[in-house]
C-alpha cells in the first residue's frame, strides 16, 4: 500500500468555529509533506486528529490502513508524533524519559537499550543524556522530542513545527535528520518557515480557515508567483529604453518593469513571462541580436511567501495569470 | 496491565524526582505525630490503641491528598505532555489507572512510614494489633477515595489551584455529610430516603467504624465503589475533553 496516511473529509468543529473543514488528501511513502498555513488555519488540529489526540467531529483519517476513529491504538502504535512545542516530562532525565517511551512502545529487555542508544545517536543527545529535561536548551528539548517520536522507527512521522524557535544550526541539524529518514517513511511537517518547504519537502499543502487551498510540489507552488521564471537584466541606462520596448514586444513576455533608478549608469529590469512560459532563451537571443551585453542577468524562481500570501489571502500576485 | 504498570512507575518516580515527595512525607509524619500526641492526648488516654492516631486522618487527608492529586492531570494539560501521553499507544483507562495507582501507592508509602507509632504502642502496652491493621486498611482505603476524587477534579482543569480547591471542597462534603451541618440542610426539605443516602456517604461515619476494628464489608465496598465511580468519571472527563 503506497498511501500511508489518508484523510477523508476530516472535520473538526469547536462550537461555532469550524477549525478543519472536510479536508481530504493522501500521503505516500517517500513523501515529505509540508503542511503550511497561517496561525489558526487548522494545521495543528488536523495533526492532532490524525494522531488520535482529538476526535474528529466527522470524517476520519487512516494511517497504514487503520482507522483513527475505530482503531486508535493501532494508529498510535504506527505513528511517531512530535506535538507542537515538543512537550516532555521536565522532571525526568533524558535517559529515563526515552526508556519510558521505549517501554510504553512495547519493547522489552535489551531491545530497550538498543532502541534508546540508536535515537541517542541519531538525535545527538550524548552530552545531555543524564540531565533532567527541564534543564536543557530549547534545541536539545526539541531533539529529545524528536528522539521520542522516532524511537520505534515509525513508517509514519508527524511533526508539528519541528524547527520552530531553533537557531539556524539547530534547524539545519533537524532538517538533515528528517531528510535522512525520508526515503522509507511518510513524513508530515507543519511549518511557517517557507524556506524549509523548499529545502526538505517533496510536496506542500496550504490550508487556511480549515480548508485545503493548494497542493503540489514546492516548484508547482512557486510557479503560481507572477515572478516565477521572470528574467532580471541589468542594462546600460543609455540603451535601456529601446531594449525594454523590444523585450516587452517579445511573444512570451507579459510585461517589463523597471526595478528602481539608474545606479552607476545601469538600470535593472524584470521581464515577466506569460503563464507557464520560459523566457530566458528568447530574452538572451534578443539581447545578443541587438548587441547588448547585460551587466547581470538571472532567472527568478519566485517567492514562496508571495505565493503563500496570495493563496491564504486570496488576492495579490496571482492576478497576472488569471 | 503492562501499560498501567509502566505509567504508574513513571508517575511514582516523578514524585521522588522533585521535593514534593519529601515535603509531603515530612509534613504528613509531623502532623500525624502532632495530632496524635497533642490533640489526641495519646499518653493521657492511657489506652494501648491507635484511635488517637487514626482519628485525625480524615482531616489530614482533606488537605494533603488534594495537594498530591491536583497535579495528576492539570499539570499534564498545562505543560502539554497530555498530548504526548494520549498519542502514545495507551488507552485512557490505562492512563487513568496508572496515575491513580501511583498517587495512591505514594500515600501508602507515607502511611507506612508512620510505623514508629505502631512500634511505640506495642512497646508501651499490649494493643489489639488486629484493630490497628483494620485502622491502617481503612485509612488507606479512605486515602484512595480522596485521591480518586482529586484525580477526577484534576482532569477537569489545567489550573492546579482550581483543581485543589474543588477537590478539597468535594472531599470536605463527603467527609462531613454525616454531620448535622450538612444533614440539617437536607432535612429541611428532602425526604428521609435522601437524607439517609447523604448520611451514608460520610467518610467520617464509615471510617469511625473501621478505626474501631470493625471491618464491615459494606464499608470496604463503599470506599471501593466510590473509587471506581470517580475513576470512571475521570476516564469520561478525559475522553470528553478529547472530542470537545
Amino acid at each position: 500500500m503506497s498511501d500511508m496516511i489518508v484523510l477523508e473529509n476530516l472535520t473538526k468543529r469547536f462550537g461555532d468555529l469550524t477549525a478543519v473543514d472536510a479536508v481530504s488528501m493522501a500521503v505516500r511513502r517517500g513523501e515529505v509533506l509540508g503542511f503550511l498555513g497561517p496561525n489558526g488555519a487548522g494545521k495543528s488540529t488536523t495533526m492532532k486528529m490524525v494522531c488520535g489526540y482529538l476526535t474528529p467531529t466527522s470524517g476520519t483519517a487512516r494511517v497504514q490502513g487503520h482507522d483513527v476513529v475505530t482503531e486508535p491504538m493501532a494508529v498510535k502504535a504506527a505513528i511517531g508524533y512530535l506535538p507542537e512545542g515538543a512537550p516532555t516530562y521536565g522532571d525526568m532525565r533524558v535517559s529515563s524519559f526515552l526508556r519510558f517511551i521505549a517501554q510504553i512502545r512495547g519493547f522489552n529487555g535489551a531491545e530497550i537499550g538498543r532502541r534508546v542508544d540508536r535515537v541517542r545517536e541519531m538525535a545527538a543527545l550524548d552530552e545531555v543524556f543524564d540531565r533532567p529535561v527541564e534543564t536543557l536548551s530549547k534545541g536539545f528539548k526539541r531533539r529529545v522530542g524528536l528522539a521520542q517520536a522516532i524511537l520505534h522507527d515509525p513508517e509514519v512521522l508527524i511533526m508539528d513545527e519541528p524547527t520552530d524557535g531553533l537557531d539556524p544550526n539547530q534547524k539545519h541539524q533537524v532538517r538533515s535528520l528528517i531528510q535522512d529518514m525520508a526515503h522509507n517513511k511518510a513524513i508530515v511537517i507543519s511549518t511557517h518557515i517557507l524556506e524549509e518547504v523548499e529545502a526538505i519537502c517533496t510536496r506542500a499543502v496550504v490550508i487556511a480557515h480549515g480548508k485545503l487551498l493548494a497542493d503540489g510540489t514546492p516548484e508547482q507552488l512557486l510557479s503560481r508567483d507572477a515572478r516565477h521564471n521572470a528574467v532580471v537584466v541589468k542594462l546600460p541606462a543609455a540603451q535601456s529604453k529601446d531594449i525594454v520596448a523590444g523585450l516587452a514586444a517579445l511573444d512570451q513576455v507579459a510585461g517589463v518593469d523597471a526595478l528602481g533608478d539608474a545606479v552607476n549608469g545601469t538600470v535593472a529590469f524584470r521581464a515577466r513571462p506569460k503563464a507557464g512560459a520560459s523566457i530566458v532563451l528568447p530574452v538572451g537571443d534578443f539581447l545578443r541580436s541587438n548587441n547588448v551585453t547585460p551587466e547581470e542577468m538571472y532567472v527568478e524562481r519566485g517567492h514562496m511567501d508571495e505565493v503563500f500570501r496570495a493563496i491564504t489571502q486570496g488576492s495579490g500576485s496571482e492576478a497576472p495569470h488569471a | 496491565m503492562r501499560n498501567i504498570w509502566i505509567i504508574a512507575k513513571r508517575e511514582l518516580a516523578g514524585y521522588f524526582a522533585t521535593p514534593l515527595a519529601l515535603v509531603f512525607i515530612v509534613i504528613f509524619l509531623a502532623l500525624t505525630g502532632a495530632f496524635t500526641f497533642y490533640l489526641g492526648r495519646f499518653f493521657d488516654n492511657g489506652q494501648a490503641d491507635l484511635e488517637a492516631f487514626f482519628r485525625f486522618h480524615p482531616w489530614l487527608y482533606l488537605i494533603l491528598i488534594p495537594a498530591v492529586a491536583m497535579r495528576l492531570w492539570a499539570e499534564e494539560r498545562k505543560s502539554g505532555t497530555i498530548e504526548l501521553l494520549m498519542t502514545l499507544p495507551v488507552t485512557t483507562t490505562q492512563a487513568v489507572l496508572g496515575k491513580f495507582l501511583a498517587a495512591w501507592a505514594f500515600c501508602g508509602i507515607a502511611l507506612a512510614l508512620t510505623f514508629p507509632v505502631w512500634v511505640t504502642v506495642n512497646v508501651l502496652g499490649e494493643p489489639d494489633n488486629g484493630v490497628i491493621v483494620a485502622g491502617y486498611v481503612g485509612s488507606f482505603l479512605m486515602a484512595g477515595a480522596f485521591m480518586s476524587i482529586g484525580a477526577c477534579m484534576s482532569a477537569m482543569t489545567k489550573n492546579q489551584v482550581i483543581a485543589f480547591i474543588i477537590s478539597a471542597t468535594v472531599c470536605f462534603l463527603f467527609t462531613m455529610s454525616g454531620l448535622e451541618l450538612v444533614l440539617n440542610f437536607f432535612q429541611a426539605w428532602a425526604p428521609a430516603l435522601i437524607v439517609d443516602t447523604v448520611a451514608s456517604l460520610s467518610f467520617l461515619v464509615r471510617f469511625d467504624a473501621v478505626m474501631r476494628g470493625v471491618i464491615d464489608l459494606r464499608d470496604v465496598l463503599f470506599f471501593v465503589s466510590l473509587i471506581a465511580f470517580f475513576l470512571f468519571t475521570n476516564v469520561i472527563v478525559v475522553e470528553v475533553k478529547k472530542s470537545a
